[in-house]
């Protein structure tokens, strides 16, 4: 007997699919059953790139009736190889929200975070702030005068400031993120990572995960690389307290115990030296120190970190020989937010370390060399003021090895005659800082010093209501921003161009920066009419085609050898000339020249380490108020040991979905969260999606959703080589949620607190 | 020419469950909010330390035997071209029997009435293109092929992995095969 399937098969070949499909059901017998189009592709597709996150990734816009209806990935670009992360696909989400800033805000008679504005034109707004900016260069000179910027729009602002005469221009990024990464990086290879990372994890035989949650961190060519590596019989080793997306892939997850990673690292370089598992060519040829490395490691046994780290003498034995024997294409992934304990200059410098003994930097499947294509800047006849020193360490003694401006320093400095001089005024790009620094409550008492603050954003986020003037901002769709040329595997020129008109009555950044110029005398800084045309002017002076990169959206280059495999020469701009196994700068400045373990505290009984982290769906806060994007996640969970869960001190059995709250060690108490009771953490600690939580009126689909952990986050330890704040060390108990807390929740929800 | 048969293959092995393809479809689709016509599961099994996880983005199989054809009282599910399952939302009452029959909960109502269900995109598949999700996802998990095409993307993945199907009990003959 034949089956429908069957049956139409027969007939498709002799009479059409479309007709007979429709035949051999149709009820009424009259109509064709028709293909339907849901009408989603553009009349007009143009490319641009991403700034969901920080990836910029290469993006086709589908545009029909002057509406975005839907994002795509651009197979040119390199970043995103025609493909995208959820967030990417959202991007629309950002572009028709409804809460976003839509005309300038001045706050006139209200006190500072009641978050009480009138709105004002852009005249208005732009007078006053260069008003008030001119005020604070006149009284305390412009280094009083201090930048917060995150994301590609900040590039017109840097430039901007730098005209003033500041050098406080800081990012988040850096001493929040990935600050100790790169200097461990750079003390022993001379360069740090960058971003996008220097790493080949397509062609690696082995990858190791120390807390990286790849996966879950949607950085969108990292994860196209690691599937194909999956998919190509790569192995993979996740060092992680839980067992993350990635772990579940692994054929080694070693659930450590928080902030131990460095003595497990020391302990695998124990067994790889003594076993002469390392690559002795390697080392020879481009390492120095590695005598007192082996010195160093003589009497870090894996029975030694089996006590700190809780993992099994056996098994660090084992997952050592398992990463070298794919040396050299066995790749020590250095992690993106590496902020985690305070000595994190350290971990990074052992994660370097343990690399080059894999021989890994500079080979295929570990490290890669990079290149830029060169274009040049625009030709601007003015150069930039002479200045005091920056202001983000206290004494020019500290962190003597930031290489970027600490932002959280230039916060510290804001509060009076704590550093050589103070910080009057703030202007905040696209960077909440109430979410992003830790301790929240200094952030906030250090903004009740300024003479002026100002934020420029798209979203209205808790630092604008902090703010005495919100500017709104164009979304990444409606404007012109700076050409790209990052250091990558293959360099490319990637361009932002506007895809639809900008919204309500919002601006480019540059147009901002530029008539900010304008009101406080640097008009020669500016002396391009628009974006396009200095755009336009970089990329002809570059040699490049204007209107090929505009119809294409990218321009990829010849790049330069990337592995010893291509002919690639080692070379490292190091205190020695080698890899630095030993550190002489480190030794030199009084710090450890080989890193050592050193004690997490121990969480206080009934209590457990806060950890944090990200959704595939979700940058940080950022997007908690896209609609789209929460359509899959609104909310976060505390993901708590199943067995602690049995029977939780206080609580009692603790089930999935019960609501909770947190309350850490200092008595800061959560919003209420659900909780997430699972085999997938260890019991000394609790996990949950950063960037939930929020308080701003104004997000009024994020307002009130999950729990902050960074108002948990009151104490943190500061990175003394580098001043990033390791943020890691938090302890919280738990405890069921009341009514009182519910309603807390609600009143934020409905926008009444 | 043999005529079509459209499947999916889904590589659990690749996928990290970050639902762009949820999305994707959501945007290609123009779906509502509540309507979703794929989706992601994250299983996880076994107690620390030894766990272990599959990640899937599962949507309508696409059956050879599709109970929710047989169950439909108007004609408005039907099988269309290549064997996919598809809904003519102008002879569609809304009735939920296709929902009912249905065992892998593929299927939704429409805030228009009519029920609403994963096409493959037949739209795009027309043009000579992928599927809204295959399109985008960053992990290569999905492919799209047709699997009467023995040299086609899907038929060698099935030749060369080991692959299951979901609810095989129910004798639908599914075509969205997990690769395991």
């Amino acid at each position: 007997m034949l089956n429908r399937r069957q049956f139409i098969q027969i007939g498709a070949g002799t009479a059409g699919v479309a007709a007979l499909s429709g035949a051999s059901t149709n009820w009424w017998g009259l109509d064709k059953n028709p293909l339907h189009d849901p009408g989603t592709e553009g009349e007009k597709i143009i490319p641009t790139f991403c700034e969901l996150c920080f990836w910029k990734c290469g993006v086709l816009a589908h545009v029909k009736d002057g509406r975005v209806t839907k994002l795509k990935g651009n197979p040119a670009h390199p970043l995103s190889l025609g493909k995208l992360c959820p967030r990417g696909v959202g991007g629309t989400g950002l572009l028709y929200d409804p809460d976003r800033l839509k005309t300038p805000l001045i706050r006139r008679q209200s006190k500072r975070g009641e978050q009480l504005f009138e709105e004002a034109t852009w005249e208005e707004a732009l007078d006053l702030m260069a008003n008030k900016m001119g005020q604070v260069r006149e009284k305390y000179g412009p280094e009083a005068i201090a930048l917060f910027s995150h994301g590609f729009g900040g590039a017109w602002f840097s430039h901007f400031f730098k005209a003033i005469g500041t050098p406080n221009i800081s990012a988040p990024s850096y001493a929040q993120c990935r600050g100790p990464r790169e200097v461990g990086y750079y003390l022993t290879y001379g360069q740090g990572c960058g971003s996008p990372e220097n790493i080949d994890i397509e062609n690696a035989r082995c990858i190791t995960l120390i807390g990286s949650h790849l996966g879950e961190n949607m950085h969108n060519t990292q994860v196209q690389e690691f599937a194909d590596a999956m998919a190509n019989g790569a192995q993979l080793v996740v060092v992680d307290p839980r067992f993350s997306t990635a772990a579940g892939k692994a054929r080694y997850w070693l659930p450590i115990k928080p902030g131990t990673d460095i003595a497990l690292l020391l302990a695998w370089m124990h067994v790889i030296i003594i076993e002469k598992r390392y690559d002795i060519d390697y080392i020879d040829k481009h390492a120095a120190g590695f005598t007192e490395l082996r010195e160093h490691i003589a009497d870090k046994t894996p029975e030694w970190a089996h006590v700190l780290t809780g993992i099994r003498p056996e098994l660090i034995r084992e997952t050592a020989r398992f990463i070298s024997s794919f040396k050299p294409a066995s790749l020590i992934h250095p992690g993106r937010r590496t902020t985690w304990y305070g000595d994190d200059t350290q971990r990074a410098r052992a994660m370097a370390i343990l690399a080059a003994l894999l021989g890994s930097w500079g080979r295929r499947g570990g490290y890669l060399n990079t290149s830029k294509l060169d274009v040049p800047g625009f030709p601007y006849t003015t150069s930039y003021p002479e200045h005091r020193p920056q202001v983000d360490r206290p004494k020019p003694s500290l962190y003597p090895l930031a290489d970027e401006v600490l932002a959280s320093g230039v916060c510290d400095a804001t509060i009076p005659g704590t550093s050589s001089y103070d910080i009057k005024a703030w202007v905040v790009y696209g960077t909440n800082l109430i979410q992003c620094l830790p301790n929240p409550r200094q952030t906030k008492k250090a903004i009740q010093e300024l003479d002026f603050i100002a934020s420029i954003d798209v979203l209205p986020s808790e630092i604008c209501g902090w703010s005495d003037v919100v500017l709104p901002e164009s979304t990444y769709l409606e404007r012109c921003d700076e050409v790209w040329t990052p250091d990558y595997k293959v360099p490319f020129l990637a361009v932002r161009q506007p895809v639809v008109e900008p919204m309500y009555n919002s601006k480019p950044g540059w147009w901002i920066a530029k008539e900010l110029a304008k009101r406080s005398g640097l008009e020669d800084y500016f002396p391009w009419k628009d974006s396009v045309e200095y755009a336009k002017f970089r990329v002809t002076a570059a040699g490049y085609d204007c209107d090929e990169l505009q119809r294409t959206g990218v321009i990829v280059g010849q790049g330069a050898p990337t592995c010893e495999e291509e002919g690639l020469a080692l070379s490292f701009s190091t205190d020695s000339g080698k890899i630095d196994l030993y550190s002489k700068p480190l030794a030199a400045l009084g710090f450890d020249p080989l890193p050592q373990y050193t004690p997490p505290d121990e969480a206080p009984a009934g209590m457990f380490r806060l950890l944090f982290g990200r959704a595939p769906v979700h940058t940080f806060g950022r997007t908690v108020n896209n609609r789209f994007l929460s359509l899959i996640t609104n909310d976060n969970e505390v993901w708590v040991n199943a067995k602690v869960a049995r029977d939780l001190t206080g609580v009692g059995i603790l089930k999935t979905g019960d609501r909770v709250v947190l309350i850490n060690q200092d008595g800061v108490r959560s919003e209420p969260i659900a909780a997430k009771v699972t085999e997938r953490i260890r019991g000394d600690c609790v996990y949950m999606i950063h960037g939930y939580g929020h308080s701003a009126k104004g997000l009024r689909f994020a307002r009130g959703r999950g729990a902050s952990d960074s108002e948990l986050v009151t104490q943190y330890k500061v990175d003394p080589i580098m001043g990033g704040t390791g943020m890691n060390v938090n302890f919280v108990r738990i405890e069921r949620a009341t009514q009182a807390d519910e309603a807390g929740a609600t009143r934020v929800r409905e926008g009444a607190a | 020419m043999k005529a079509k048969r459209y499947a999916m293959t889904m590589d659990t092995k690749r996928c990290v469950a970050c639902q762009a393809c949820v999305l994707s479809c959501k945007a290609e689709n123009d779906l509502p909010d509540k309507g979703f016509r794929d989706w992601i599961v994250q299983e996880t099994r076994g107690e620390m330390p030894t766990l272990s996880q599959e990640n899937r983005s599962e949507r309508c199989n696409h059956c050879d035997n599709p109970s929710c054809v047989s169950a439909c009282p108007t004609g408005a599910s039907y099988v269309g071209p290549g064997g996919t399952v598809l809904v003519n939302q102008h002879k569609c009452s809304g009735c939920k029997a296709c929902i009912a029959a249905c065992p892998y909960n593929a299927r939704y109502v429409h805030d228009e009435g009519y029920i609403d269900k994963c096409t493959f995109c037949m739209h795009r598949v027309q043009k000579g293109e992928e599927p809204g999700c295959v399109d985008v996802c960053p992990t290569r998990a999905l492919h799209f092929g047709d699997l009467s095409d023995p040299q086609s993307n899907v038929s060698e993945d099935l030749k060369k992995r080991r692959h299951k199907v979901l609810e095989p009990e129910r004798g639908l003959d599914p075509h969205l095969f997990f690769l395991v």
